[in-house]
């Protein structure tokens, strides 16, 4: 399919961002966290930074002046949560909503990385030896997932890496989304609801159903989402 | 001690509680002691399928909150003496069931009973989940369609999350029940075959229940199928997983009704 360069297009992009949620007194929080940004020089460089505020209710000015003095501090913040609309105008980032916590995800999910920090090896990979059944999410921004059975129709598997799935891909398959580009998506056999990779997604629409019920990888080209059949060397030399 | 049985499915109408009636009466015909308990608070069903609506005094959740003790809410099925019944409450709503007081019935149950099967209400929600709570053993019952079929691999997710053996690192272990199984239906593709469902599900198969007009009659007369159709296919279907259950090894068959030679001449088949 030729793109055409000059076409206005709309496209769908999951990142992963830094919440700060400051606590009353906010004086002391921000000692706090001039301390732990002492230890940790440049973490916030070039990192956006979402700002919740649902446990520190503050008036307009007030905002305003944390958002400067956060900013004095070299932290962006890209977005605010947990506020009133109305308190925030133009001169102000924007509210946003709906966010999903990284790293762990909804009750009924069976396995997750919940713990980031002290650490002293962080796993990179996630095996998951059961089936993803429907209503489960799976979120591991760290790095692969592999999937020995199937991920069903309604589950997904969000990773920050590539995943694999030994299984049929039924459901959402979403693969890179801390802006990996070079992640991949394997599954013995095709069915997917949706695939995505770093942002770029293709629904069961979108794909052919030639690939239906094969062996499929997903990876990026450029902007673009290429699926193929995995053809196995011992198949190739028949 | 005995063993709890909860017998779910998320989808509504796909026939938790008739398979729950003819299962329970099955065990008990097999000589054990069996108490099926309704949860569906507020759209009980049980006691109509078992025949046993004009009986109830007390509920579930009068025991619960201490107005009756257990053996007051108890039916004895007039057919089967080792068959129990436990009603829901008609009148009440979901919330008036609570965690300790379900935990304290199904123990108490547990004690006397050989088997406690817990006839789970549909959707996901806390009646569903108080069901499938203290279950060992659970069997999924699916249609031959999809959306069936999506919403037992829910229920099967929440088996493996949600309840207390879950909570403590062990499995419940789950069996499929298909319902509702049409051959001639599955075999020229309007339904979901056997193996794609045991495929999507990946659990094993406790019995596949072919669909018949003697299950709905049996409904209506207020008879578990396997009490007044036994020789039924619906009902012999029945008896197998009831086997199954109990841990005998039988190859899985699709029973047909007998006594249907010319129906099947006729292209009774080919429908």
């Amino acid at each position: 399919m030729a793109s055409n360069c000059t076409r206005f297009r709309l496209v769908g992009r999951s990142y992963v961002l830094f919440v700060l949620m400051p606590e009353p007194p906010l004086a002391v929080w921000l000692g706090e966290l001039d301390v732990w940004a002492r230890r940790s020089h440049g973490f916030f460089d070039r990192r956006p930074v979402l700002l919740d505020l649902s446990k520190l209710p503050l008036s307009k000015p007030e905002l305003a002046a944390l958002i400067a003095d956060l900013k004095a501090r070299n932290i962006p913040v890209v977005a605010v949560e947990g506020v009133d609309s109305q308190l925030l105008d133009f001169t102000l980032p924007p509210l946003i909503h709906g966010g999903r916590p990284g790293g762990e995800s909804d009750a009924d999910t069976v396995a997750g990385p919940a713990e980031t920090q002290d650490r002293p090896c962080e796993p990179t990979s996630l095996l998951l030896d059961k089936p993803v059944r429907s209503g489960q999410s799976i979120v591991f921004t760290n790095g692969d997932v592999t999937v020995l059975g199937s991920i069903s129709s309604g589950a997904e598997v969000i990773a920050g890496g590539s995943i694999h799935i030994y299984g049929t891909l039924r459901g959402r398959a979403l693969a890179g989304v801390s802006g990996n580009a070079d992640a991949r998506i394997f599954c013995a056999k095709f069915d997917a609801e949706l695939v995505a990779i770093d942002g770029l997604y293709a629904t069961a629409n979108d794909t052919t159903s030639y690939l239906c019920g094969r062996p499929v990888q997903a990876w990026r080209d450029q902007d673009s989402l290429q699926m193929r059949e995995i053809v196995s060397s011992a198949r190739r030399r028949v | 001690m005995g063993q709890v049985l909860v017998v779910t499915s998320g989808k509504g109408g796909v026939g938790k509680t008739t398979s729950a009636a003819a299962l329970g009466a099955a065990l008990a015909e097999s000589g054990q002691n069996v108490v099926i308990i309704d949860f569906d608070v507020g759209l009980r069903n049980l006691d109509l399928v078992m025949g046993a609506e004009r009986r109830v005094v007390f509920d579930l959740i009068n025991v619960i909150q201490g107005q009756a003790k257990l053996p007051q809410a108890l039916i004895r099925d007039k057919r089967q003496e080792r068959l129990y019944l436990l009603p829901a409450s008609q009148t009440r709503d979901k919330d008036a069931l609570t965690e300790r007081g379900v935990a304290r019935v199904i123990d108490d149950l547990r004690a006397t009973f050989d088997w406690v099967i817990c006839d789970s209400p549909a959707g996901i929600e806390r009646g569903a989940i108080l069901a499938m709570q203290h279950a060992d053993i659970a069997a999924i019952v699916t249609n031959p369609e999809i959306s069936s079929v999506r919403d037992s691999d829910r229920i099967i997710g929440l088996l493996d999350a949600k309840t207390e053996k879950a909570k403590k690192g062990q499995q419940v272990v789950k069996h499929l029940l298909v319902a509702r199984y049409d051959e001639s239906r599955a075999s020229s593709g309007d339904m979901l075959q056997i193996e794609d469902i045991v495929e999507i599900l990946s659990i094993p198969l406790l019995g596949i229940i072919p669909e018949s007009e003697q299950v709905l009659r049996a409904s209506n007369l207020g008879s578990p199928i396997t009490i007044c159709n036994p020789e039924s296919a619906p009902g012999r279907a029945y008896f197998s997983a009831a086997k199954r259950l109990n841990g005998e090894v039988i190859p899985i068959t699709i029973p047909r009704e007998r006594n249907r030679l010319f129906g099947r001449l006729l292209g009774g088949r080919a429908a």
